[in-house]
């Protein structure tokens, strides 16, 4: 091995400390980019095996009841493949060791099988065409009440109780993301999907011969709208509720959110850290060649040429870069395989096609190297320029000057080991503002991750403190006229009851149009309300309606012109009303109206379709057996429940998220601070020595190395803030859907704790180099300037 | 100026080094620093020179432009009929790596390459060195071969030091304050392993000291002040290194 390797290896081997912590912040962006975008194409590879290999359909419909024949008609429509029709209704559930119901969507199965949407069967068997009480159950719900093949539960079909019998568990790609009607959250041990053969279900819902559910495949040169327009027609007669594809179909649409979400983290975030590594890099790099610049002289005086000399401390700063990929590859794979576990256990994945993100791979290492060796050239060049006799003699003393900064601290009457640290700052502002610079990041970036929590915290305290005061929603099966208000209040422990009113919609505004429900308000309500993103309480008058603003953006509508509704439901008819207000709401896609308004244009009786509830806590028990036996209601949400599975879904992925960014945030932070510290203290080593033999104690020139590193960490932490804050806003706007928007709220607390966490990091980190200068030899030390 | 144009020893030998009228101002802000005020010298082949002078008289600066370490303010510096005073930095570099040797005051090692090492950083780059071990055996280092800078004693460093420089076979060998740092006992072994390497390679050899009592070795010394050469004789008898005491 050539000498000056030898020399580059042992180099290396004496600042391993400062290159593992430029490595670690490289591998750090390495590893988010390569973690995001693994798990990303995992993911969206698995989806689409899932679907592909269960024939999941690409447009899906509605109707109140149409014959059979429909399905032909369907299938004939140019661009579709395959068309199937099915029954699907609600049911009310009664589990053993449930106190309150449980809701379930039954689909019937054709004797012959599924073409299209294929249940993956997990456990047992499908349901026997010629046993009528036979049902397969999705295994969610099947596992958490331990409803095993042979079992049997009670549900309500029709208003008939009825005994069905477990056969099987199963899986479906339609299903992946299983919301329960009406609700926020999935809820897998109050929401049952179940499949029962096609006899049994057109005999409970005297829908024999009958569909009003069709999902179509389309031919590869299907065209979805065209292919929606006409289904619309066919099934218009016969009450269709709107034809959609997959990307209204709820479960492929959460499904997309995720992985959008997914792929912005991917490109949004690991840019940020390997700029903060490019810094970095360039500044440890450059000081590190700096004192080395007699070795540069030497080696020019041997008769090393520039370009040898440059690729001998180019090829340290690779291998740091090299290290630190591997390093970032090996963290990004453990990543992915951690998300795509937890995904993949939420999703219930029946199967994962594992996508080691080649691409990631690539572009993370030409990256990650482009940074260290770049970084490194412009270190290395400068000190080439020198000639070799200027190089190997000691610098010169640093030049200072009395500027106007100097007559301040003058004034201060300060003491000269703290004029020490302030005239070092000012006289290297450069090298003070990367440091600055590197410490705002990490404080940015632990600003940015924390600001999920107050984000979600502000969501749950709209939707559930704020909007949603509720105790229990009920369902109806069907209309029912006002006084069933009355009705509920004779129910177990009801303290209030109030009505909604809510139907399913096509908003329409010019060649714009969106399917969504249309929600009526009734008058005085004070348990379920229209709040917007600024915690302010709407109430929809007679002026018109009011749309959330991402509704109106989707319908490129403004407040004042007029919004055409078309009721999907009875009566089935067109309605053109004043937009009245646009609000600001993240979570939110329905059109509010005033209930009297809304029932005078429809020319019928008020009347409501969901009733929200006010219960005394300790009388839930006993509601929910009431409701068990209450044909007239097809579910119940319990938002205690909700509110408890919000969180706790929340809570698990995001406590792993900010957790990960945490502790980025505090590599970055130590990173920058070790290395600075170390530099300085190498630099400075023949002062800080003369100090010692001047009697200043080592706490005392402890003290102007500890000082200035702390000084310019709290410098830069208002400065992180600001980072902070426009990452916040970055990542709000990477994440945002066009579902859903994150709410954009950072409390003093957040700041706060990124503040503290940085700086206890930074600390911790300038004290481990304080303890190396325990150790300078003052002779040796002394020696050094001769 | 004073103008010294010295004859070699034998005078149908051309010289190895020619410097015509050189200068050297440094400029540091408001302040010049005249460090050499047109210097003419020749230097022959084979020739060992003592460089006199107190600190500040310019010895290393123009140490340092013969090397092509640094270039001259004014004036011209022919290494045999090369001029180097328009040599861009590729061509100085050559000239170091081939035909110029160093040897500095405070040694210069690579604290991180053993001994051996040190010499082989600049046999792997030379056209027709001697091995590492063959010229740290010169010295009598052959014992020493993969020590660190740190396990040796100054004297010891220096003659690696010395070592690397004679590797390559140099024409030229310029050695700033070899004894600088060393006590005197020491200082002699460095100087008998200098004269020992001029007498038997015939390497011209230029030596910078403060130390007067070191000129007795040389064939010839000059002596500088204020920038300018005020002496330049020839020994008529050379002592031998053992012979010198401080």
């Amino acid at each position: 091995m050539r000498a000056l390797d030898i020399k580059m290896l042992r180099d290396l081997r004496r600042i391993w400390a400062q290159a593992l912590a430029i490595a670690l912040v490289l591998g750090c962006g390495v590893m988010v980019l390569v973690g995001a975008q693994a798990t990303q194409a995992t993911l969206v590879q698995t989806q689409a095996a899932y679907y592909e290999r269960h024939r999941f359909a690409d447009i899906f419909a509605g109707a109140t009841r149409a014959p059979a024949e429909v399905v032909q008609a369907a299938s004939l429509i140019p661009g579709v493949a395959q068309a199937e029709g099915r029954i699907s209704f609600q049911a009310v559930l009664d589990i053993d060791g449930m106190i309150e119901p449980a809701t379930g969507r039954i689909l019937s199965l054709p004797a012959a099988g599924p073409a299209l949407n294929l249940p993956l069967l997990r456990m047992g068997r499908l349901p026997d065409p010629d046993r009528p009480d036979e049902v397969a159950l999705a295994e969610p719900f099947a596992e958490i009440h331990g409803l095993t093949p042979g079992s049997s539960f009670k549900a309500v079909l029709n208003g008939q109780l009825r005994d069905l019998t477990v056969t099987g568990w199963v899986l479906s790609p339609e299903f992946i993301y299983t919301m329960p009607p009406g609700a926020m959250m999935p809820d897998d041990r109050r929401f049952a999907l179940i499949w029962m053969n096609d006899a049994a279900a057109a005999a409970a819902m005297d829908m024999a011969g009958a569909v009003n559910d069709i999902a179509l495949r389309l031919t590869r040169e299907g065209d979805a709208r065209a292919v929606i327009a006409a289904l619309d027609r066919i099934l218009d007669p016969y009450g269709g509720t709107g034809a959609y594809g997959r990307d209204r179909q709820v479960s492929h649409a959460f499904l997309d959110g995720e992985l959008q979400q997914l792929g912005a983290m991917a490109t949004f975030m690991p840019p940020i850290f390997l700029i903060v590594a490019a810094f970095l890099v360039n500044m440890v790099l450059g000081r590190l060649i700096a004192m080395e610049r007699a070795q540069i002289g030497l080696m020019k005086a041997l008769g090393y040429g520039r370009v040898e000399i440059a690729g001998h401390y180019l090829k340290i700063a690779a291998l740091i870069g090299v290290i630190g990929v591997l390093a970032g590859w090996a963290f990004g794979w453990w990543i992915a395989d951690a998300m795509i576990g937890l995904y993949g256990d939420f999703f219930r994945f029946p199967f994962v096609i594992r996508d080691w993100g080649t691409q990631a791979l690539v572009v993370s290492a030409l990256l990650g190297m482009a940074t260290v060796v770049l970084g490194g050239l412009r270190a290395v060049w400068s000190s080439l320029k020198l000639p070799p006799a200027e190089a190997m003699q000691p610098p010169a003393p640093p030049s200072f000057s009395r500027g106007w900064a100097d007559r301040v601290l003058m004034r201060l009457s300060l003491r000269q080991t703290t004029m020490m640290i302030f005239r070092s700052i000012i006289r290297w502002p450069g090298r003070a503002a990367i440091t600055l610079f590197g410490v705002a990041a990490s404080v940015g970036v632990l600003v940015m991750s924390y600001f999920m929590f107050d984000a979600v915290a502000r969501l749950a305290d709209s939707v559930f403190q704020q909007a949603n005061r509720q105790h229990v929603t009920l369902m109806m099966t069907s209309d029912q006229p006002v006084t069933a208000l009355q009705d509920a209040m004779t129910l177990p422990g009801v303290l209030r009851a109030e009505g909604v009113y809510a139907l399913p919609v096509r908003a329409i505004n010019g060649h714009r149009n969106r399917l969504t429900a249309l929600q009526a308000h009734f008058p005085d309500a004070e348990l379920a309300r229209l709040v917007d993103d600024a915690g302010r309480v709407v109430t929809p008058g007679d002026t018109g309606v009011i749309l959330p603003e991402m509704l109106a953006t989707a319908l490129g509508i403004q407040a004042g012109q007029s919004l055409r509704l078309e009721l999907l439901a009875p009566p089935r008819m067109v309605l053109d009303l004043p937009v009245a207000e646009i609000i600001p709401q993240g979570m939110g896609q329905e059109v509010h109206v005033a209930a009297a308004p809304l029932f005078a244009a429809m020319d019928s009786a008020p009347a409501v379709n969901m009733i929200h509830l006010a219960v005394q806590s300790d009388q839930m028990a006993a509601l929910n057996a009431a409701i068990k036996q209450t044909p007239a209601v097809a579910g119940l949400q319990d938002w205690a429940e909700v509110r408890r599975q919000f969180d706790a879904t929340l809570r698990e992925n995001l406590l792993t998220m900010v957790g990960i960014y945490t502790l980025i945030g505090v590599l970055i932070a130590v990173g920058v601070v070790y290395n600075a510290a170390r530099i300085q203290l190498a630099e400075r080593s023949y002062e800080l020595a003369s100090l010692r033999v001047l009697g200043f104690s080592r706490a005392e020139v402890g003290y102007v190395l500890i000082g200035e590193m702390m000084l310019l960490t709290a410098l830069a932490i208002p400065l992180g803030w600001a980072v902070g804050y426009w990452l916040a806003v970055g990542l709000v706007a990477a994440m945002s859907t066009d579902m859903f928007q994150i709410p954009f709220h950072i409390t003093r607390r957040t700041f706060a704790l990124a503040a503290v966490a940085v700086f206890l990091a930074a600390l911790g980190a300038v004290l481990m180099v304080r303890r190396r200068l325990d150790q300078v030899d003052l002779a040796t030390a002394l020696k050094a300037r001769s | 100026m004073i103008s010294f144009v010295i004859m070699a020893r034998d005078t149908h030998i051309s010289p190895v080094f020619r410097a015509e009228g050189v200068t050297r101002v440094y400029r540091t802000g408001a302040v010049d620093v005249w460090a050499l005020r047109g210097v003419d010298l020749d230097l022959a082949e084979g020739e060992m020179v003592v460089l006199l002078g107190a600190s500040g008289s310019g010895k290393s600066t123009l140490v340092n432009i013969l090397g092509g370490l640094d270039l001259p303010s004014g004036g011209r510096v022919y290494f045999r009929d090369q001029e180097l005073t328009q040599a861009s930095d590729r061509h100085l570099t050559a000239f170091r790596r081939d035909h110029v040797g160093f040897v500095f005051q405070f040694y210069n090692l690579v604290p991180s390459l053993t001994a051996r090492e040190n010499v082989a950083l600049v046999t792997e780059i030379a056209r027709d060195p001697m091995t590492p071990e063959e010229a740290l055996d010169r010295v009598g280092l052959a014992h020493r071969l993969d020590h660190f800078p740190s396990e040796m004693s100054g004297g010891e460093q220096q003659r690696v030091a010395i070592a690397r420089a004679i590797a390559k076979r140099p024409d030229v060998l310029l050695c700033d304050e070899p004894t600088g740092a060393l006590d005197s006992k020491t200082g002699i072994q460095v100087l008998q392993a200098l004269y020992d390497v001029n007498r038997e390679l015939g390497t011209a050899t230029v030596l910078i000291t403060h130390n007067a009592a070191i000129q007795r070795i040389a064939h010839r010394v000059v002596v500088l002040a204020d920038g300018r050469i005020t002496r330049n004789e020839v020994n008529a008898q050379r002592a031998l290194p053992a012979q010198v005491s401080w």
